[in-house]
């Protein structure tokens, strides 16, 4: 089966500087240079450090943002360069829900309104209609219809992202990135998010790209998790073996020092030296090679390339088979 | 755990729990001890009491860990240690806040407390930016930090600095010395805050969310900086989080607060093995971590309802309106925080406000 988002070679680079002294612009090379695949049905989980590229390639996704480079193929049809109009099949398509929920709903907008909203503009059904699938959408996420003419301001932090829910699943979107959904919300309420952004999806066959710091919710929500850094995909694997054998040294100094909420655990943390690169001016070759426990001289000189070390599990690094 | 061999240029370093059971045994003294603390916040609505009755003490050496949600009064509870609630709103109105060898820091004037701020207890907020100053380089920061409550010249003040700064492990501690703070990363901001924190050797420090807004290679870096320093230097640390993998790293003893009040202390192991409190056992139960068990994508524990705010609390327990356990003594009066009396030989070392537990 092909693959409901295929990205190729995906990069993303934002212009910044360049001043009046004559000194040239440079680039933030945020996304440089991504292959991965979401299938349908599937919640394939991004993680990485932050500014290492996980929104920016999210908002390309959903085409917020225009690659500098590559393919997005939405089923078969590469929408990385289309123009607003030729895109507007693909909105309905691929939604986002956002970290901060307040920040994205409008202040002076009913819920009910909110989500009556993508529906008029994509023009669903006559108004009783829509009235209906408000009411549907509210029972989907847990709000009561009493809500409907509230205000964002007179809910909490869980409720909103409720609302932000809704709204992204307004129009039956195969796909939806949601970029630290959890993020901003206590743990008693996280979890009540989580069990039900997995209920949405066995129930509407949705496809997730998931972005999160919280390594232990990827590991419970994602069938695939893919590890970023600076821009790059260094490994990419099915959830328990990506936990169990994690094979890329960045991967493994992740995974190490994530603290484990058991005190009769030992933890062997692998401390990183050094700061995170700027993605202005990665390291050439492999962009890990600054802070790499096991760095030699050849690593600056190529850029390591993703290769298939089990089934299905990928790893970028050239000295892979020497100390693994 | 990894597959691969842990790499042998790579640092691993072990945490520090085998003192931690040992602390834990060890009754060590006090260095501070609150008693009754109620912070009122005057708002639009009429005054909230964001802290309410909080009594605990820190004792010489310890990391004591207070955990709970947004909102429940950790920063307020430090803040009020610090002198530093938010003016003109602020205030303590009951309880003291008894610090060794200096008195009651509730009781003391603004100028005395001036004196104790950075020299015997000192405080560590989350977002370092705010409370570094911008157009001071970080050298001459520390600097002031150190001249304000030690007699020493500009020479040795700078090298006090520049040893500070090796400390907190800033690479070319001498160069950085001339750094201003937005040329520095998140994580060297925050060993800058600890280095200031640090500086003149204080009793205490309270760390607020230390590195919450730091990755987690960079949190691993600053956790185990703090666990050096404190043994190296003895300070007592009293460590806010919302995080309960970081409270298992470094608490000895944990608080933990709901809506304002604490609902309970136990010693870390007891509370991750043996949680009293339905609301630690809700919290200890919704991490994904503790779902691993009943396998991936399996739909987690959840607490229902929110958390309620602080001028609508539900009559009784303040956790009664989510409670799996509630009960009809629960709704009439708030229990108190006191020892279990049902968890056996761990009961003199723990307290905890739940009806459940305390059936006098
Ligand atoms: N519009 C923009 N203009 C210039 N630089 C940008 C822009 N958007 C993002 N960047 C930069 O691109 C890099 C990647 O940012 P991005 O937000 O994708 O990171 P992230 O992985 O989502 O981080 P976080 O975990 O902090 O959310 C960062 O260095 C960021 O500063
Ligand atoms: N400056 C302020 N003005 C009014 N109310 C405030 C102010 N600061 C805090 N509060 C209120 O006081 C209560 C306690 O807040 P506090 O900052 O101590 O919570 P916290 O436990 O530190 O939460 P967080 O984990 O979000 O930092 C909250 O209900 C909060 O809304
Ligand atoms: S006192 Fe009652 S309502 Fe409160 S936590 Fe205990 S059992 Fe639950
Ligand atoms: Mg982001
Ligand atoms: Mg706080």
């Amino acid at each position: 089966m092909p693959p409901l988002l295929e990205v190729r070679g995906l990069r993303c680079h934002f212009p910044v500087g360049g001043d009046f002294l004559g000194r040239a612009p440079q680039s933030v090379k945020a996304v440089d240079g991504v292959d991965v695949s979401i299938f349908k049905g599937e919640a394939l989980g991004l993680v990485g450090e932050s500014g290492c590229g996980k929104t920016t390639m999210g908002r390309n996704v959903v085409r917020l943002d225009e690659p500098t480079e590559g393919e997005i193929l939405f089923e078969g049809t590469n929408i990385a360069n289309l123009r607003e109009h030729e895109l507007r099949r693909f909105r309905r398509e691929i939604q986002i829900i956002f970290q901060n929920p307040m920040s994205s709903l409008n202040p002076r907008m009913t819920v009910g309104n909110m989500l009556m909203e993508p529906l008029r503009l994509h023009r669903i059904g006559d108004r009783a209609a829509c009235q209906r699938r408000v009411q549907e959408l509210l029972d989907l996420v847990g709000l009561k219809s009493e809500h409907r003419d509230r205000y964002p301001h007179e809910f909490s932090g869980g409720q909103r992202q409720r609302i932000g829910i809704a709204r992204a699943l307004a129009l039956n979107p195969k796909l939806v990135v949601c970029d630290e959904p959890v993020s901003a919300l206590d743990v008693s309420i996280q979890s009540q998010i989580i069990n039900l952004l997995m209920d949405l999806q066995d129930e509407l066959g949705l496809s997730y790209l998931f972005i999160s710091h919280d390594l232990s919710i990827v590991e419970h929500m994602c069938d695939r998790v893919a590890v970023m850094y600076l821009g790059r995909i260094v490994e990419i694997a099915p959830t328990e073996d990506l936990y169990r054998r994690r094979l890329h040294p960045y991967t493994n100094a992740l995974l190490s020092a994530v603290p484990v909420p058991d005190p009769t655990i030992e933890s062997e943390e692998i401390i990183l030296e050094g700061g995170v690169p700027s993605p202005i001016d990665p390291p050439p070759g492999c962009h890990f090679s600054t802070r790499c426990p096991f760095v030699t001289e050849a690593c600056s000189a190529q850029t390591p390339e993703l290769v298939e070390r089990h089934p299905g599990h990928w790893v970028r690094c050239i000295r892979i088979d020497e100390i693994t | 755990m990894p597959t691969s061999p842990a790499p042998t240029d790579g640092h691993p370093v072990s945490s520090p729990h085998a003192p931690a059971g040992a602390f834990a045994e060890e009754i060590g003294r006090s260095v501070l001890t609150v008693k009754g603390l109620t912070t009122e916040l005057r708002v639009e609505g009429g005054p909230i009491q964001a802290v309410k009755d909080v009594s605990f003490d820190l004792r010489a050496g310890e990391t004591l860990g207070i955990v709970g949600e947004s909102g429940c009064g950790k920063s307020m509870t430090a803040l009020s240690i610090m002198g530093l609630l938010p003016r003109p709103i602020g205030k303590i109105v009951t309880g003291s806040i008894m610090l060794e060898d200096v008195g009651d820091l509730a009781q003391l004037p603004e100028a005395r407390m001036k004196a104790v701020r950075g020299d015997d207890v000192s405080m560590i907020f989350q977002e370092p930016m705010t409370s570094l100053n911008p157009v001071f380089t970080v050298g001459f920061q520390i600097c002031e930090a150190i001249q304000t409550h030690r007699p020493v010249g500009r020479t040795a003040a700078r090298a006090k600095a520049v040893e500070m700064l090796d400390l907190v492990g800033i690479p070319l501690p001498e160069l950085r010395f001339d750094s201003y703070p937005h040329q520095l990363s998140g994580g060297m901001r925050q060993r800058v805050m600890i280095a200031m924190a640090l500086a003149c050797e204080p009793k205490i420090m309270l760390a607020d969310e230390p590195t919450t807004a730091l990755d987690v290679t960079i949190q691993a870096q600053i956790l185990n900086l703090m666990n050096r320093l404190k043994r190296e230097t003895g300070t007592s640390i009293l460590l806010i989080t919302h995080d309960l993998g970081v409270i298992a790293k470094m608490a000895q003893r944990v608080l933990v607060m709901y809506a304002g009040v604490v609902v309970e202390e136990a010693p870390v192991r007891s509370l991750f093995g043996q949680p009293l409190h339905p609301y630690t056992v809700g919290l200890l139960k919704s991490m994904p971590s503790a779902n691993r068990r009943s396998g991936p994508r399996q739909r987690l524990h959840t607490i229902q309802g929110v958390v309620p705010s602080l001028n609508a609390l539900p009559r009784g327990c303040r956790y009664s309106d989510r409670c799996p356990d509630v009960h009809d003594r629960c709704r009439q009066a708030e229990p108190p925080l006191a020892a279990p009396d049902d968890a056996g030989d761990t009961a003199t070392a723990r307290k905890v406000r739940c009806w459940l537990h305390c059936k006098t």
